[in-house]
């Protein structure tokens, strides 16, 4: 669908962009978003959590949005339902394929085909470059979350493209 | 029976605001980035050349368009075949010079913009959609055509309509683009 095609392409050209733009951190040490030290090495955090927090007031904007329905989830097993389903079809035209849970409050998500990581190579060529490209996701889940009432931390592994686990630890207050 | 979840109205909006919303967020961080105006709509303009060049593919892949003989046909394709397919949207096209070099896009409706209703305080000079000059000068570079593009009026700075400009300079690569026989 073209309008699906539209925010792909935004996005590959915002990681590509932004992932360069903000890997120089400057003269000096400044600290990151986490309270991290920023300095040479921390480049790459650094264009992380802004496409993350990118990721995240999209995801607050997209949670506002959401059909009435959605907001009257009693438990939170089915608010991950309804990111798994309901949102990952409306975002990415899938579902996701499969949601894990401990039961206390951790969560994995797994994708075995995320669309954003198609376009890559599968398998373990691109590896390195792979969170880069989560980054926006796991802020628009957090975002989403957030906006159903939820606080989390939501972070992204892949072991081979294009499969890729989103973790989403629920942050008790 | 119901409908499948993709096909629900409510989730096409998602789909259709995702694109807007990830694009206002954008803006709003090259402006955390960048003090200038003129800076900011560099590197929107910069970053949709890189997004034409890739989405000319995209385009041409979907929807079948035959070899295009002047400037005002394609043109015309961009407005009632690219912009309809991405946007949904068909601007108008007027040509503006009689060697028919130089057009311009009337945007009545805007859905980039379906969420700002001004600019941002100290932003007067802000090309809000300046991603979509890039996009376009960038898809026509790869069809071998050089092009200027530009916003001529923006709603959003207080002009009446909102006019893209598009001045074909001159065929990339003359030679090497004469037809075989």
């Amino acid at each position: 669908m073209a309008d699906a095609a539209l925010f792909e392409f935004l996005h590959t050209e915002m990681v590509a962009e932004l992932g360069a733009h903000h890997s120089d951190p400057g003269p000096g040490v400044s600290a990151g978003v986490w309270g991290e030290k920023v300095g040479s090495g921390g480049g790459q955090k650094m264009s992380l959590s802004v496409l993350e927090g990118m990721g995240f007031r999209v995801g607050q904007a997209l949670g506002e949005r959401l059909p009435q329905e959605t907001l009257a989830f009693r438990e939170e097993l089915d608010i991950l339902k309804f990111l798994c389903r309901d949102l990952w079809v409306a975002v990415f035209q899938k579902q996701m394929d499969s949601l894990r849970t401990n039961h206390q409050g951790t969560y994995v998500l797994q994708d075995n085909s995320f669309p954003l990581l198609i376009r890559m190579a599968s398998g373990l060529q691109y590896l390195e470059e792979a969170p880069k490209f989560l980054a926006f996701t796991c802020g628009l889940l957090r975002g989403t979350l957030c906006i159903l009432g939820i606080k989390s931390l939501v972070t992204a592994s892949v072991a081979s493209l294009p499969t890729c686990k989103f973790q989403v630890v629920i942050q008790k207050t | 029976m119901s409908r499948p979840a993709h096909r629900r109205p409510e989730y096409h909006k998602i789909n259709k605001d995702l694109f807007v919303l990830t694009y206002g967020a954008l803006v709003a961080q090259l402006c955390k980035d960048y003090e200038k105006d003129e800076d900011v709509n560099k590197y929107l303009d910069k970053m949709g050349y890189g997004i034409g060049t890739r989405l000319v593919e995209d385009f041409l892949a979907r929807s079948c368009v035959r070899r295009c003989h002047s400037y005002s046909e394609i043109t015309d394709i961009i407005a009632q075949v690219a912009f309809k397919m991405y946007l949904g949207i068909t601007p108008s096209v007027t040509c503006n010079n009689s060697s028919r070099t130089e057009f311009s896009l009337i945007l009545d409706k805007n859905p980039l913009v379906e969420f700002v209703e001004e600019l941002p305080a100290g932003r007067s000079s802000l090309s809000y959609c300046n991603l979509l000059c890039g996009i376009i000068r960038g898809a026509l570079e790869m069809v071998h055509l050089a092009a200027d593009v530009t916003f001529l009026q923006d709603r959003l700075k207080g002009d009446r309509v909102t006019e893209i400009g598009i001045t074909f300079l001159r065929k990339l690569d003359e030679k090497k683009y004469r037809r075989k026989k």
